[in-house]
């Protein structure tokens, strides 16, 4: 590697090669070894998650930058089991961007914080020469206090697996967009997940994993939960959720939804005998497509991601690679 | 998109798969020897190990990938050709797809050359090209076309606009191949399949007929398929019933979007744009006669490598490389047989053409069997 490509950023092989070769080797210390969506600092008891944000179009079915920006960092921070109380917010701005459009961008980032209640307590506005970037970036880092602390770590063979909702519908909507692409009711789904985590942390149920699927998708949440753990993951391609929109995307355009980003879409590993409950809080808190998928498994060899079909033949999930592109015939 | 759901899940539904899979495994028990059945294309190929259909077939019964995959069988002067274009000053190259990662001679690929500067573009239709070329009238663009009949028609039918448009910035580099030929290519070397599975998508557009001849000729079963699960496991269905009962033709497992003669607007206007290219080395395999398609004369002012041949270099014979694509891609060696698979030759660090393609045989071994 020689130059950085875009297939560094998108959040399979490469994008892990160039974290961990460059940035843990020079940053490295036990925190940041870690690897979780949200480090803990504080004794164990403050979670911090940061994440810059920038697609294109700023504007999308189902959501914008600002929606983004603040629900994606708080996922990342509730994902760790704590909630999200505090956030800052840093604007990098390309001249030329009409006001109407930051004001747009900033009302509904005010409308997503009213969701879980956290303050923007700093921030930082730059405006670069024209071009020097797409119109708008936002990094956003989240702060939330620790309920209960959910990592990888926990995760155990027998653990039930479960995906909170359908899945691929961010990753399709913006791929859809950029190429115009016109799907009727391809929405993203965009969301914040604290009110449908708060309910399963205050019930003291086994929860002992969640990660929300967002770049490389359920593909990427799955593999590197089962090179971390040394686990296999067992899955029932039938019971994975996806909504028909997704679905005529992917054969359309020859794209494998689980590399597909979710923005509101989380997994999670949890205690077997729990799974039931769970799945029931979170069909009434606004994640109704609930389904438990699969188990953890003890890997015979090397930890693997397995997708069963119905008729009883088998295969990898890969962790995605390289670029996302459609097929050619 | 309900429609859609309703056309899927028959296709896919595991009670037919699974009656199919039954069937298949008593018709087979009735064959006199091993039947080695190639799908051409790699549409299929993918499907194939997607689904797991070939877990559920008999050992008696092998299914061998044949080199339906456009980017695969692109020889390394032609991914030079399409850097070199890219690297002219003033200029947009626009592609399809994964034709972008794959790397030339000097281990260079699009994207490669995109991150270094270049203007690299890759599209879903072809015909997004007039949008570029009108709204860059002081830039060169030139489509560096590939694919099968399938693609060949939305070439052909942007040449078409941007005449009528008169968008003289925009050019055409052809790379567009042809199945029929192929697959005689493979029949006439001898030994490796007994019958074919033969695409659709290529098919839509020209026409079951264009198998007949090399059917008959070879005695080899043609069975055109779809890509779902049971669409492939009714195609081996029919081809073993052929063998069974002694009979070799064509036939049309996918008639639900082919026709017989296929789509004659389409074909008509890849005749009016396109002729046989001789000179079309597959990478692999070498030369097939008239096997590619190339710009007609006619055409000249928009053909690229007319009017750029400094950046386009002439075919040569690859360099041996010690992978076995050319092996894979004629059927007589499967992914796993080359040393190098999964071990020195990976998607992010590909040896050979199978492997960077999404819709190649190795890439596709490797995402869905490696080490399960």
């Amino acid at each position: 590697m020689d130059t950085i490509q875009l297939a560094h950023g998108s959040g399979g092989l490469e994008n892990q090669q160039l974290i961990r070769e460059l940035f843990f080797t020079a940053f490295d210390n036990p925190i940041l070894a870690d690897c979780e969506d949200a480090a803990l600092i504080n004794g164990g008891t403050l979670a911090v998650s940061t994440d810059s944000f920038t697609v294109s179009p700023l504007f999308f079915p189902g959501g914008n930058i600002g929606k983004l920006a603040v629900a994606g960092t708080l996922n990342d921070v509730a994902m760790r089991g704590a909630r999200p109380q505090h956030l800052t917010v840093a604007f990098i701005i390309e001249e030329g961007l009409k006001l109407n459009t930051l004001t747009s961008v900033v009302r509904s980032m005010k409308e997503e914080l009213s969701i879980t209640g956290a303050l923007v307590i700093a921030g930082d506005t730059k405006v670069v020469p024209r071009g020097a970037i797409d119109q708008l970036m936002i990094n956003t880092t989240g702060f939330g206090s620790i309920v209960s602390d959910c990592n990888t770590r926990r995760i155990a063979a027998g653990d039930h697996v479960i995906i909170s909702g359908n899945i691929a519908r961010h990753g399709a909507c913006i791929f859809a967009a950029r190429e115009e692409i016109a799907i009727k009711g391809l929405t993203s789904d965009c969301c914040s997940l604290w009110p449908a985590i708060a309910p399963l942390l205050a019930a003291g149920l086994g929860i002992h994993a969640m990660r929300d699927a967002t770049r490389g998708g359920i593909s990427a949440v799955f593999n590197e939960w089962a090179q971390q753990t040394g686990l296999s993951f067992v899955l029932r391609q039938n019971d994975i959720p996806v909504s028909s929109e997704v679905r005529g995307f992917a054969e359309i355009l020859g794209i494998d939804p689980y590399i597909l980003a979710c923005e509101g879409v989380f997994v999670l590993a949890v205690a077997p005998q729990d799974s039931a409950t769970v799945i029931d809080l979170l069909h009434r808190h606004g994640h109704p497509q609930a389904t438990l998928v699969g188990t953890v498994e003890g890997a015979h060899q090397q930890p693997t991601v397995l997708l069963h079909s119905a008729y009883g033949t088998k295969r990898r999930m890969e962790y995605p690679s390289g670029e996302i592109l459609p097929r050619i015939c | 998109m309900q429609a859609a759901d309703t056309l899927l899940q028959m296709v896919r539904d595991n009670d037919t798969i699974r009656a199919f899979a039954d069937r298949i495994s008593q018709q087979a028990s009735q064959l006199k020897k091993p039947l080695r059945i190639m799908e051409v294309c790699g549409g299929h190929t993918h499907a194939i190990l997607e689904y797991g259909l070939d877990q559920l077939l008999p050992d008696r019964i092998q299914l061998i990938h044949g080199p339906g995959c456009p980017v695969c069988v692109l020889p390394q002067h032609r991914i030079d050709a399409a850097i070199n274009l890219a690297q002219r000053p003033e200029t947009i190259l626009v592609t399809l797809g994964d034709m972008i990662r794959v790397p030339g001679s000097h281990g260079v690929s699009l994207q490669r050359t995109r991150a270094a500067g270049a203007d690299v573009r890759y599209l879903y239709s072809p015909l997004d090209c007039l949008t570029i070329a009108a709204e860059n009238p002081d830039k060169t663009v030139i489509y560096f076309a590939i694919g099968f009949e399938t693609t060949t028609p939305m070439t052909a039918l942007l040449l078409e606009k941007a005449r009528d448009r008169q968008l003289d910035n925009l050019y055409v580099h052809s790379n567009h191949v042809l199945v029929p030929q192929a697959m005689e290519f493979i029949l006439s070397a001898g030994g490796a399949v007994d019958a074919f599975i033969a695409p659709g998508h290529v098919s839509v557009m020209a026409g079951a007929e264009q198998y007949r001849t090399l059917s008959n000729k070879y005695r080899a079963p043609v069975v055109i398929a779809g890509f779902e699960p049971v669409d492939l496991l009714d195609a081996v269905l029919r081809i073993i019933h052929q063998v069974n009962s002694g009979i070799a033709e064509v036939d049309n497992a996918y008639s639900r979007f082919v026709k017989t003669t296929g789509n004659r607007k389409a074909q008509q206007l890849v005749e009016k744009y396109f002729e046989p290219d001789d000179d079309f080395l597959w990478r692999g395999i070498g030369r097939i006669p008239a096997s590619a398609l190339k710009l007609r004369r006619d055409y000249a002012e928009r053909d690229a490598e007319a009017q750029f041949p400094a950046s386009c270099p002439a075919p040569t014979e690859e360099k041996p490389n010690n992978c076995l694509c050319g092996s894979i891609l004629m059927g007589l060696a499967q992914p796993t047989d080359c040393p190098l698979f999964a071990d020195g030759c990976t998607p992010q660090n590909p040896q050979g053409s199978c492997m960077v393609s999404n819709e190649g045989a190795c890439a596709a071994y490797y995402k869905y069997r490696r080490a399960s």
